[in-house]
């Protein structure tokens, strides 16, 4: 009971209008009782007597009632409905706004279609008790105590018969009702189960098509449909005893009252007069009775969908501002950005081991870095632990010296713009999907970030150009598209702190270079921390750090790195100790012989290669050294005049990423150079001109 | 690239066609046939139920007139057996009640299960164009909150409607035999009731197709907060999300105000009727009482049975408001069982040629040759998607069986088409698409499913184990093979090291998987699922590259002769392939073995060159 007590406070708010509604169901219901003695009267009086004239009186009396019993129904029906449907309304509000608030962690614990079934049928199964079931069920006891009342003064014998009735209903109710609670609360946690294989196979429709698992997903959905008809089916089992029970019981009593009646009559303490009316009142409490019977199961589910309601509210924020709430806007401070991972500990809820553990990482403002590490070495952790998606086990994430866990969330967010691998567009316009990233920005604003992540030529070229939908509701996009537009989004407010985690893995090498230079130059301010796999990606930030084990094993430029470190080459493919990678370096002969037809690449080849790599391996470490002594570009101001005399970098300077199909990809060479803070061009460790 | 959504009328998925009312109804017949017996011995029991319910008060009156009088002489004999009778009808009538709300459940139930499990299939069969227009929400809304429509309606007013109708008959019986003037009456207030409950049946209906258009748009809105939660959260789009969430519910909150006060009209004014015949019955009996054309306890039995008369009425609007709500339900589901995929399956497959392999039954891959791979063509292939402009305008391209090749080309280009066509989740708008010779469009589901596999650059977990998502692949291997096979990707030692190792939930905590790892979990289902054709859409875009190299390297070993297509944004992901297509604006504009490409001046060695670069 007490989940449903909690809803309380919405009650009261209302109690007037819905104190009225109970009004008029007793009313509605109480009203019937003067009928049968009114007609009573009519038999008894004018007809008795011969007496049409006085037939109008009662008459009308039956008219009026009957007219004001169809108002009574009338006006509570009318004036529930928008109460209970705009609670629905309001506690589904309550419900989704909670779940907006409650931190990623522990939104993955949950399954999708249990939150939805909560938001969904659970809710709706609330507003059909509220609008019917809540005031029959205040009404309905009242009824029954009242109609047993008035036959105890009739005869206290009939008031015992009741009363005796009413030990083995009450048994078969308290049976009932444990077992029914239980079975409901499985039955609704099982159609969450459902819902979540029905939402499953129509987002993994791709997989399921690709394999042809149709029939093996058919399978599992089967298996959920089979045991929530099963539990349903319980429950109908279980309903049954209930109500046949209530039915039979009444008319046991009805029957009794009659055998004793009868026997009374004869006996000479009761009159006929009086079992008539016993039987007749009897009569009338059938219906409240037999009612209840529904009335208690609807109240059971209603209780759990009340209590499924419940646990989501319960749930602990997790990630909150200082004070354990999250603001929505509050204000944002001026800040540099300087990003500091001290000591730092992660791991994932209850997993067994840690992600990170005692990482340190520092990022000076306005500088790009980019994290470099195997599949699954927690790289997405850490990106996600800047804009707090995921709060640090041990240690402190600090942005300017200040733990950012001291700083409002929504301010933090404001600050630190994320692009993530798996972009996410919301149902809304092209314009609007970008401008989510610096609410207010106009068109001139979302059009340069469009630019810059080479998206705005394929945005024009939509059916309604910017204004076209896109999202789940709107126009399909592929990978690439909504990478892009994510990525547009959150370079649109020029943001202090940048987080990228892999935004363009679904985009071509060509337009991946493009974007890149365009970032570089357009976000010289911007903190970014860009999670990279290509090689071309790391050679663009100021410095790469390469995660492993949890911690920064390594640091440096892409050049330093790919001399310095083993991990590093490997990670980038340019290690010569591992055979097929040494391809990479020379790639004609490798590829003249794996010309067999191979699917990976063969064996023999990683061997005949071996040399190869190498030698070039040498040869590139030789290069590396000759474009830092040479000193490659000069600062980012003049690279567009010494673009074409950047020829520099054909010979593997940072910026040569150049498809070198045109001067624009010659330019990009040289503003492509690694910022310093000052803004000027300072590959660290590779000195400058 | 790009599928355009609700831009064609047949797309909207709101639209409704007309006659979709007669097609629900047909599906609800459709579903109740098989049940036939059940339903007949569930009306039975209904019958005798309601007689039950209706004789009773005819005992008690006997008690009462006939039996109490002779009591009272010393026969007890007539009092009693009205009492036995009594008791017995209250026996019966609670027996009656007991089984028919056992069967109703029963038998709803069953319905219900063939509904989902019949709709569930019907939008797994749907082609992937249709599932890119409609969304994901909406289909999951028919099959969530529209079945507990139905079902509401199956369990609770089916049972209540048949009773309220059954017994409001009885009792017409039981007062045309009483008294036929004063039966014309009551059957007079059949006249207005009619009218009422056209209208209402009119207006409701409009109001809970309202109902269920605009809770599908809530639920649409719902799934997406949900599933893009690190977005709303790192933007703070929690106040928007909260506004188009209100303005979503606002519509189905007044959606759902007009149906309940529509309902609130309907039973007012049925109550209104009755109680005025009643009112009318009063009037015209008792003259009829005193001109002697009637008897008093006749009147007296009218009244009584006229109030029960009346009482189903509320059941039947309460039962009637569920068949509305059910109905608009119905209707919604209908239309989506009603759409044809637009690939489908052939009536009459042609089955491809053996493979050089032979079976492959059980893993055992030992006796497979090379070359076991299977020939592609693509013949005069023309593709837009819906009414939009060709993605691919004429496109030729063979494959002999056993090449490997790599697709290059900038977004846009048409690569992802050509597999969506490859594998058949689109047909060609014309040309054909044929593997060993036969179109696709003839081959069977399941051998073509088995032939042709493709790994796409999102990797879906379902909920349950590591172990359950690696068998997707193929759902009868052993524990052993699915081991295999995430070694062969090197997934096996991060899996190791999880609590629960491969049972580990990947919906829980501690088995969350980076989208690398779920990458590699795509690749190992694809070992497992061992295709003649392999397509990589993208499929390493998320790993590392020496990871990406274990893959490759392990496809090598397990597919070796089989064919492949490769989209790669990668240039490490191409260097492998026997053969490099570029392609432009739905066309190739080069060809050639990679050695070849990189050796000439064209897009590819431009490209190439660059990426080399990046790692000198």
């Amino acid at each position: 009971m007490r989940p449903l007590l909690r809803f309380w406070p919405d009650i009261r708010a209302r109690l007037g209008t819905y104190s009225l509604v109970i009004v008029l169901t007793l009313i509605g219901n109480g009203i019937t009782l003067v009928i049968p003695l009114l007609t009573g009267d009519i038999i008894d009086g004018p007809i008795a007597h011969h007496n049409l004239a006085g037939l109008w009186a009662p008459a009308l009396a039956i008219l009026a009632v009957g007219i004001a019993e169809a108002a009574a129904l009338f006006g509570r029906r009318m004036i529930v409905a928008p109460v209970a449907s705009h609670w629905e309304i309001v506690w589904r509000g309550r419900l989704y706004d909670r779940l907006q608030y409650v931190s990623v962690p522990t939104h993955d614990a949950w399954e999708s279609g249990q939150l939805l079934s909560r938001a969904t049928n659970d809710m709706s199964q609330m507003r059909r008790f509220f609008a019917f079931g809540g005031p029959f069920i205040v009404v309905t006891p009242i009824v029954i105590l009242i109609g047993t009342i008035v036959l105890t003064v009739m005869q206290p014998v009939f008031g015992l018969i009741i009363a005796l009735m009413a030990v083995p209903t009450i048994a078969v109710i308290a049976v009932f009702e444990s077992k029914y609670r239980i079975t409901s609360r499985q039955s609704q946690d099982t159609m969450g189960e459902v819902t979540t294989a029905a939402e499953e196979s129509v987002q993994g429709v791709r997989i399921l098509k690709a394999f042809g698992r149709e029939p093996w997903m058919a399978r599992r959905f089967d298996a959920l449909a089979q045991r929530l008809a099963g539990l349903e089916v319980r429950k109908a089992k279980l309903d049954s005893w209930l109500w046949g029970t209530i039915l039979c019981l009444p008319t046991l009593a009805q029957a009794a009252i009659l055998a004793v009646g009868a026997w009374g009559v004869l006996a000479g303490w009761t009159t006929i007069g009086t079992v008539v009316a016993a039987v007749t009142i009897t009569m009338v409490l059938r219906m409240p009775i037999e009612m209840f019977g529904f009335l208690l199961s609807d109240l059971l589910m209603t209780m759990t969908a009340a209590a499924r309601y419940w646990e989501v509210m319960d749930l602990p924020l997790g990630i909150t501002d200082a004070g354990g709430a999250i603001a929505d806007a509050p204000p944002v401070r001026a800040w540099r950005g300087r990003v500091d991972f001290d000591d730092v500990d992660f791991r994932f809820g209850d997993a067994a081991a840690d992600t990170l553990t005692g990482l340190s990482l520092h990022i000076e403002p306005g500088r790009t870095v980019a994290l470099v590490g195997a599949t699954g070495s927690g790289k997405s952790a850490l990106a996600a632990l800047i804009p707090r998606l995921q709060d640090i086990t041990d240690g402190a994430v600090r942005l300017d010296g200040t733990d950012i866990r001291d700083i409002p969330l929504g301010e933090l967010r404001s600050l630190v713009a994320v692009a993530f691998e798996d972009p996410i567009l919301f149902s809304a316009t092209v314009r609007e999907n970008v401008a989510i990233g610096a609410p207010g920005a106009d068109d001139a604003q979302v059009r340069r970030a469009l630019g810059i992540a080479q998206a705005l030529e394929f945005a024009e070229a939509l059916p309604e150009g910017l204004d076209t939908q896109v999202g789940e509701q709107g126009m399909a996009l592929s990978g690439g598209q909504r990478q892009r537009l994510a990525l547009a989004r959150a370079i649109v407010g020029t943001p202090r702190v940048l987080v990228l985690d892999d935004p363009l893995s679904a985009v071509d090498v060509d337009t991946e270079d493009r974007v890149q230079r365009e970032l570089a130059r357009v976000l010289p301010d911007s903190t970014t921390l860009i999670i990279a796999h290509r090689p071309s990606t790391a050679a663009l930030a100021d410095e790469v750090a390469v995660l492993h084990e949890g911690r920064i094993a390594a640091r440096g430029t892409h050049h330093e790195l790919l001399r310095t470190s083993a991990l590093y080459r490997d990670l980038m493919g340019a290690s010569p100790t591992t055979g097929p990678a040494a391809a990479q370096d020379s790639p004609a002969p490798g590829v003249a012989a794996s010309g067999a037809g191979a699917m990976g690449v063969a064996a023999g080849l990683a061997v005949e290669v071996t040399e190869a790599g190498a030698a070039t391996g040498c040869g590139t470490a030789a290069r590396a050294e000759a474009v830092a002594s040479s000193g490659s570009v000069a600062d980012a101001g003049t690279a567009d005049q010494t673009a074409a005399g950047g020829a520099a970098s054909a010979d593997g300077a940072p910026g040569a990423t150049a498809p070198a199909t045109s001067a624009e990809g010659v330019a990009g060479a040289g503003v492509r150079a690694p910022r310093g803070p000052d803004g000027a061009s300072a590959p660290s460790g590779e000195g400058r001109t | 690239m790009s599928a355009p959504a609700s831009a064609s009328a047949e797309a909207e998925p709101d639209a409704l066609p007309p006659d979709i009312s007669k097609r629900a109804r047909r599906l609800l017949f459709s579903l109740v046939r098989p049940r036939l017996g059940s339903v007949i011995v569930l009306s039975l029991v209904i019958v005798v139920s309601a007689c039950a319910a209706t004789i009773g008060p005819v005992f008690v009156a006997q008690a009462l007139d006939d039996g109490l009088p002779r009591a009272a002489d010393g026969d007890f004999g007539a009092l009693w057996s009205a009492i036995a009778a009594f008791v017995a009808s209250a026996l019966v009538g609670g027996a009656a009640s007991f089984a028919s709300t056992r069967l109703m459940g029963i038998t709803a139930q069953r319905i219900m299960l063939d509904l989902r499990r019949r709709l569930f299939r019907h939008i797994q069969r749907l082609d992937l164009g249709y599932h890119e227009r409609s969304t994901s929400g909406r289909l999951v809304a028919r099959q969530s909150s529209d079945m507990e429509s139905v079902q509401d309606f199956l369990s609770f007013a089916l049972i209540e409607s048949a009773l309220g109708i059954l017994s409001m008959a009885a009792i017409a019986v039981i007062l045309v035999w009483l008294n036929v003037p004063l039966a014309l009456i009551v059957f007079a207030g059949f006249i207005p009731l009619f009218f009422v409950s056209r209208a209402a049946q009119r207006a409701q209906r409009t109001a809970y197709r309202r109902t269920r258009t605009s809770i599908a748009k809530v639920i649409v809105h719902f799934t997406e907060t949900m599933g893009g939660i690190r977005a709303v959260q790192a933007f703070r789009r929690q106040p928007a999300g909260r506004h188009t969430l209100a303005r979503e519910d606002e519509q189905y909150c007044d959606a759902n105000t007009d149906a309940l006060r529509g309902v609130a009209w309907f039973s007012g004014l049925t109550r209104l009727i009755g109680n005025v015949t009643q009112f009318a019955i009063v009037i015209v009996g008792a003259w009829l009482v005193l001109e002697d054309a009637a008897q008093v306890g006749v009147l007296a039995a009218f009244l009584l049975y006229l109030r029960r008369f009346y009482n189903p009425l509320d059941e039947l609007v309460q039962s009637f408001n569920l068949y509305q709500s059910a109905s608009a339900a119905l209707e919604k589901i209908t239309a989506v069982l009603d759409t044809e995929p637009a690939v489908a399956e052939a009536r009459e497959p042609v089955a491809l040629p053996a493979t050089g392999g032979g079976e492959r039954a059980g893993g055992g891959r030992g006796g497979r040759a090379d070359g076991a791979g299977r020939a592609l063509e693509f013949r005069g292939v023309r593709f837009a998607y819906g009414d939009g402009p060709d993605v691919l305008p004429s496109f030729d391209l063979a494959v002999p069986a056993g090449q490997t090749v790599a697709l290059v080309g900038s977004t846009g280009a048409g690569k992802s088409t050509l597999v969506k066509l490859l594998t058949r989740f689109y047909d060609p708008s014309a040309g054909a698409v044929l593997l060993d010779g036969v179109d696709l469009r003839e081959v069977a589901n399941a051998q073509l499913r088995r032939a042709v596999v493709m790994v796409t650059q999102e990797s879906f977990l379902f909920s349950g184990t590591i172990a359950d998502n690696i068998r997707v692949g193929r759902p009868e291997a052993t524990d052993a093979q699915v081991e295999a096979a995430a070694r062969a990707v090197g997934l096996d030692d991060y899996v190791r090291r999880l609590p629960a190792g491969y049972a580990t939930d990947v919906k829980k905590r501690g088995g969350r998987l980076s989208s690398g790892q779920r990458q590699l979990v795509s690749f190992a289902r694809v070992f497992l699922a061992d295709p003649d054709v392999i397509v990589l859409d993208e499929a390493t875009a998320h790993l590392d590259i020496p990871s990406e190299r274990l893959v490759q390297n392990a496809l090598e070993t397990v597919l070796r002769g089989r064919t492949a297509i490769v989209i790669a944004h990668r240039l490490s992901t191409v260097e492998i392939a026997d053969r490099v297509l570029v392609m432009e604006h739905g066309r190739i504009v080069e060809d050639g073995k990679p050695a070849d490409l990189i050796a000439g001046t064209g897009r590819f060695a431009q490209l190439h060159a660059a990426w080399r670069d990046t790692l000198a």
